[in-house]
């Protein structure tokens, strides 16, 4: 079952440069929430906050609360976060030195599970739930960089998966895919928030309407407006957000 | 059919001529060294055959020539070497690409590659000096008190011998591994060590899953050339290594590599087959050299290839 987030004043750095200002946010279990805004708003860097990759690049860091059902993810172990809070990268990367097999199995095996069955059968439902299971249980043992670029990007949802998160984090997941490798990607977000909480960053606002429950508008760092889709698109409250969905800029 | 072919104009066709000659005159020049010394190596292969490398004996004064225990010492000590030097090379590389600050890295790095630069009769002075005596008063005791019951670690400590052979050469050879491993390791993307974090990896699975199985090919060409750096090392080696030609198995025991035998008995070399005899261990040297880069080039090769469908940079 996904779990719900609560995020309390936010702040974000790169060094100097602040990329998030105070930001408030609920993020509903089982839901998914985009997050749009031009390029630079503090799209990636909010995500990145949640389970705490921000924190691994040198020179960054944030201040304030998320709590992941009720508990501050703050008081975990990242390593341990990571494995509650899945994430998927613009860019498809799997790993080119395992073959599909291992690629998926790469998390449960870090969690130390060994036992060959239970790899076999979680390998086979995250495949399965990522909808790549039919192209590729005839060749599970083929690198990974053998699958084309959609199939690579199901692929790294499918390793998300196997570890059994209970959010997925996708940064915008389709950006590097073409319309009809993005459609399926799509079909399968909405297919996966039966289990998970998915928060996906997305620079195609289209992309946002067809999927989310949920929309977030960030600009320059805030959090503009949040609210059901239907009404960040067909009556927002901030003439910024109406600004930017109608194409005034960004 | 008509072929829409650009004509290719005088001046490139001069510059594919001139290359096209500096590249075969490298090929040339190795068939050539190869050539020239088994020409000279005649007599000797004449005269003993295939025993040549099966011998155990050199003894110029009977005029009978054995290439075993120079052979036996090259290798004893470049393993050794490799041994030592491979891991911390490795853990060097992985430090200072994952681990350290900014600054630390540039100065370690520097301080690594500058061993580089250090000249090779230099270390065989250290060698005498420090490092001898060293293995001779504390290390090799120790590892006898220890280790003894291995044959590897029985007999006399004297200091001068394959163990300080093959540590002025891991010494020396550092840096090349250090330094390779490196550049491999700062060539993998981070989108790689991100995907394992977000899995929920540790620093160390981060660097076991997505950087050194990423890296591992280029890791694997550095670690050869510092064995070939290893192979043909002459000078510091013939300073530590004791030269006497002998295949004992304690690596506290003299021994004779290759390269110092040629070195050091070129000049002595008063009769023919003598000369000749030095010459065909230059051959075998030669020959293994080939042999092992081609290996090398094997080894990176299917390991880079990975699994089925993929291919690795």
């Amino acid at each position: 079952m996904g779990q719900s987030l609560t995020i309390r004043n936010l702040d974000a750095w790169y060094g100097d440069n602040q990329t998030l200002k105070g930001i408030n946010m609920e993020i509903s279990a089982n839901q998914v929430t985009a997050i749009i805004g031009p390029s630079g708003c503090g799209k990636s860097t909010f995500v990145r906050c949640i389970n705490r990759m921000h924190d691994t690049l040198p020179g960054a860091r944030a201040t304030g609360e998320i709590l992941l059902d009720g508990e501050s993810i703050y008081a975990k172990d990242p390593v341990e976060l990571r494995r509650t809070v899945g994430m998927v990268f613009q860019k498809p990367n799997p790993f080119p030195a395992m073959s599909i097999y291992d690629n998926v199995v790469a998390g449960l095996k870090l969690n130390g599970i060994r036992n060959r069955e239970k790899l076999r059968t979680a390998a086979e439902k995250s495949l399965r739930m990522a909808a790549l299971w039919e192209e590729v249980n005839q060749r599970l043992n083929y690198s990974g960089m053998s699958l084309s670029g959609g199939q690579q990007q199901r692929l790294c949802i499918a390793r998300a998966l196997a570890v059994e998160p209970s959010v997925l984090l996708m940064d915008e997941p389709a950006s590097a895919l073409d319309p009809i490798a993005t459609l399926r990607i799509e079909e399968l977000i909405l297919e996966l928030k039966k289990d998970y909480t998915i928060v996906i960053v997305t620079h195609n606002m289209q992309q946002a309407a067809r999927i989310a429950d949920s929309t977030a508008f960030f600009l320059n760092g805030e959090l503009i407006e949040h609210g059901p889709t239907s009404e960040i698109f067909m009556n927002p409250k901030d003439k910024r957000t109406e600004d930017y969905i109608t194409g005034r800029f960004g | 059919m008509k072929q829409n072919r650009v004509k290719e104009s005088i001046g490139d066709t001069i510059l594919r001529l001139l290359t096209l000659l500096m590249a075969v005159s490298v090929v040339g020049l190795i068939i050539w060294v190869g050539w020239q010394m088994f020409a000279s190596a005649q007599e000797s292969i004449h005269t003993f055959g295939w025993s040549f490398v099966t011998n155990r004996v050199w003894d110029p004064v009977k005029q009978n020539f054995g290439a075993l225990p120079f052979i036996y010492g090259t290798i004893v000590t470049s393993v050794l070497a490799l041994v030592i030097a491979g891991p911390i090379g490795l853990g060097v590389a992985i430090f200072l690409n994952e681990m350290a600050p900014a600054k630390v890295r540039s100065v370690i790095s520097f301080l690594v590659e500058l061993l580089a630069a250090i000249p090779s009769v230099v270390y065989g002075l250290w060698g005498i000096f420090v490092l001898a005596p060293l293995l001779r008063d504390h290390v090799e005791p120790w590892l006898a008190k220890w280790f003894g019951f291995l044959p590897l670690f029985q007999g006399s400590p004297m200091g001068l011998g394959m163990l300080a052979g093959g540590l002025i050469l891991a010494i020396m050879i550092l840096p090349t591994i250090a330094a390779i491993s490196r550049e491999v390791m700062a060539a993998v993307p981070d989108s790689q060590r991100e995907a394992a974090l977000a899995l929920g990896a540790t620093k160390w699975e981060m660097v076991r899953i997505a950087v050194l199985a990423y890296a591992k090919s280029g890791i694997l060409g550095g670690v050869i050339l510092g064995l070939g750096r290893a192979l043909g090392e002459t000078m510091a080696v013939t300073m530590v290594i004791g030269n006497r030609p002998d295949i004992l198995p304690s690596v506290f025991a003299p021994a004779y590599s290759m390269a110092a035998v040629i070195a050091n008995e070129f000049t002595e070399a008063t009769y023919n087959l003598y000369l000749s005899s030095l010459v065909e261990i230059g051959l075998i040297l030669f020959g293994i050299t080939l042999v092992l880069n081609a290996f090398a080039r094997l080894l990176v090769w299917s390991v880079a290839r990975g699994p089925k469908g993929g291919h690795l940079v």
